[in-house]
């Protein structure tokens, strides 16, 4: 026992020492939120700079009438297509929106002629409130006022409440749900990719340089796997917590700083209407906020935590062993099919089925296995899980993962040793089966 | 105190060793000999207990080897190698402390075995960032670091220039004097000459001698004299081919069913005998002679 701890202590600080780490811990959670701010920054920039684009409309109808925005302005002078088409060759006008005489049941040969290719933010603007215009023609034609129409516009909005126990309700959101699994299913994937490869990397150098032989006449060989792969484990988990630590401190200052500049926010919703279509009302932040409350982290992060250091052990022994069996990285390509199948098709899994239907069969089933469990199963933590099956999928895992270990360690005690012969998936067997 | 007995181990497709008996005494140098692929590596990694052997037994010290012996023995494979990117004293701690040194014993040991290789000055630097030759001193001190009764060597002057293989050498002597034995696995002949006092010698998986270096060498001399002679007479016996060496004549001789003596008394007729030796044949030749013998059987 006392050696495995020497070796996960010899692991863990070999790697947090670092400058590497350090860098890679201090800068990802940085990088997400940086790029979020330059995106908000240019597109406040751009808007401020932006100048006023002329659109020229002939209208052979006279029923519409485009309203101008700060940056569309939209002027009807000319009656001639052809001058409206060289004024915005000459650059005088932006845009020239041609509509013909057309059938209000049939609306064909609207035509935009610009220089450039106009956005699509530009085009989903007329088209929508051309839409408008005609939708509400017609319904005129057909003999009801105006008036009306306004009145019964309505914004539905379907609070989801979810019964729980007695008297108790607690208020979700699908997409928040979706959300939290969809960032904890992928955080586990890249997890496992990121960390496995630095077991495999880690055995593989312990074994080409031929230390191995030195630890081997020290401690068994099973203990140094386990050691390193609890090590690198220990160094993934520091690196989380740390992240979790500076993301949390970042946002609760971006969300004061957001909190103050309000305004900004209108800002986007301006430059972007169909943006302004979709985002919530100013009441509903307070409904997110009783969403969020209405979750339960603890289980959460809990559960997470669980099925992140399942899946990293579970797949960490396979990763190891593959290190044991190879002389050098790139031999170990041919091995990694098995690792890289399931971990796709868990993460597939996860927004094919699970994210949208975490109570299908399939999802059940995805969020069972123990080689699928760890990425699907966080897709459906959010939404709720049967305790039974929960308590089967992290039984299967543990066993799993113990399963794992034992079959890694029978190949890596024989790999680690083994020099200049190119294993293949028989002579791996082969090793599995020896007594030694 | 290291005691083999008929041990064997196959793998797959061939046999490593068959049934391998050697006895190790106490405080000696013992070389282990053979070609490329005789079985010396299986023997190293069955006694270190990498790996089981199929038959046979090994005592340390009148006890079978358990996991514990393993504080007792040190091993410098012929392949080396070490943490690139581990500082020397962190590396030199970890594997003290692996072998089951506490901390402040590792501590004291490093420090003592880095002035005495003269490298304490190097103690923070990676191992990447040192000469071949300062990173094999450091592979040789994290195999002795432990103070192992027994010490296992394969090819430990490989990768050193003749100055440092003479620390080295130094260092091995001094081990034995203190009581350690030292198993000497090598092809370097010349080295199991100057330091070995017993030898054994394996050829595709077994044993083919074993003994003190003066036993083996007495088992093998050819029974050939070399003789030097002055004023030869002109009638010697055809199948004598003397070689002119300025003054003298050299003769190479075997004995052909006679003593020494009848030899000399014949040759002293035709000329004045100079000197008279019996040939003694080097470990070298000796390994090369009975590896050639018994790969043809």
């Amino acid at each position: 026992m006392n050696k495995i701890f020497l070796v996960i202590q010899r692991e863990y600080l070999a790697r947090v020492k670092k400058k590497s780490f350090l860098i890679a811990t201090l800068i990802t959670p940085l990088i997400f939120p940086a790029i979020m701010g330059v995106f908000v920054w240019i597109a406040v920039q751009e808007k401020e700079n932006q100048s006023l684009r002329i659109i020229e409309v002939i209208d052979e109808t006279n029923l519409f009438f485009m309203e101008s925005s700060d940056q569309y302005a939209f002027t009807s002078s000319i009656k001639d297509p052809e001058e409206a088409k060289s004024l915005v060759i000459e650059g005088d006008r932006y845009g020239f929106l041609y509509i013909p005489k057309i059938d209000v049941a049939n609306p064909k040969g609207i035509q935009f002629f610009s220089l450039d290719n106009p956005s699509m933010s530009l085009m989903s603007y007329l088209e929508n409130a051309m839409k408008r215009k005609i939708e509400d023609q017609r319904l005129y034609e057909k003999g009801i006022d105006p008036q009306i129409l306004k009145e019964i516009r309505t914004a539905v909005d379907i609070q989801s409440v979810t019964l729980v126990g007695e008297g108790e309700e607690k208020i979700n959101d699908a997409s928040v749900n979706y959300a939290i699994g969809f960032l904890t299913g992928i955080l586990i994937y890249i997890f496992i990719f990121v960390y496995g490869n630095q077991i495999m990397q880690g055995v593989i150098e312990e074994k080409s340089s031929r230390i191995v032989e030195i630890l081997v006449s020290s401690l068994k060989p099973f203990q140094l796997m386990l050691g390193k792969i609890v090590g690198i484990g220990a160094v993934g988990l520091t690196q989380f917590l740390i992240w979790v630590i500076l993301i949390g401190a970042l946002s609760s200052i971006v969300m004061g700083v957001l909190g103050m500049q309000m305004p900004q926010q209108q800002a986007m919703e301006m430059a972007n209407p169909e943006f302004a279509n979709a985002a919530p009302d100013t009441g509903e932040l307070g409904e997110i906020l009783a969403v969020i409350n209405g979750i339960d982290f603890v289980s959460i992060v809990l559960s997470f935590l669980f099925y992140f250091l399942g899946g990293y052990l579970l797949y960490g022994a396979l990763f190891a062993a593959i290190g044991s069996a190879v002389d050098a990285p790139s031999d170990a390509q041919q091995f990694m099919f098995p690792i890289t199948i399931p971990l796709i098709v868990s993460y597939m899994g996860l927004f094919v089925f699970v994210l949208q239907d975490p109570n299908s069969t399939t999802s059940f089933w995805l969020s069972v296995i123990p080689l699928t469990s760890p990425i699907a199963m966080m897709g459906r933590i959010s939404y709720g899980v049967p305790f039974w099956e929960l308590a089967l999928s992290m039984g299967l895992l543990v066993t799993g993962f113990l399963l794992t270990t034992w079959l890694a360690g029978k190949i890596y005690r024989i790999g680690i040793l083994m020099h200049g012969t190119k294993p293949s998936y028989k002579i791996l067997w082969k090793w599995i089966k020896a007594s030694q | 105190m290291l005691e083999i007995n008929q041990l064997s181990k196959s793998y797959e497709n061939h046999r490593a060793l068959s049934e391998v008996s050697l006895q190790v005494p106490r405080a000696v140098i013992f070389g282990l000999l053979g070609p490329n692929g005789a079985g010396k590596t299986t023997l190293i990694r069955i006694i270190n207990q990498i790996i089981e052997q199929d038959e046979g037994s090994v005592h340390l010290d009148g006890k079978v080897l358990s996991p514990d012996d393993i504080r007792k023995i040190g091993y410098l494979p012929e392949e080396r190698g070490l943490y690139k990117k581990m500082k020397v004293w962190d590396q030199l701690i970890y594997f003290a402390r692996l072998k089951g040194l506490d901390q402040h014993e590792a501590k004291n040991r490093v420090k003592s075995w880095l002035e005495k290789m003269d490298i304490y000055s190097w103690r923070e630097k990676k191992i990447e960032d040192l000469s071949k030759g300062m990173a094999q001193k450091v592979q040789f001190i994290s195999t002795c670091i432990h103070e192992p009764s027994l010490l296992i060597l394969d090819e430990p002057f490989s990768g050193f220039d003749p100055v440092n293989a003479e620390v080295i050498k130094n260092e091995i002597l001094e081990l034995k004097s203190k009581g350690t034995t030292v198993i000497l696995s090598t092809h370097r002949m010349e080295s199991v000459e100057l330091l070995c006092d017993q030898v054994a010698m394996i050829n595709r998986s077994r044993k083919i001698l074993d003994g003190t270096i003066r036993e083996v060498k007495s088992k093998f001399r050819p029974e050939v004299f070399e003789i030097a002679m002055t004023n030869l007479s002109q009638n010697l016996p055809q199948e004598w081919t003397p070689r002119s060496d300025g003054d003298s004549w050299e003769f190479t001789l075997p004995l052909a069913g006679k003593t020494p003596n009848q030899l000399l008394t014949e040759m002293m007729e035709y000329g004045e005998v100079i000197s008279f030796s019996e040939k003694i044949p080097t470990m070298e030749e000796i390994f090369i002679q009975q590896v050639k013998a018994t790969s043809h059987e």
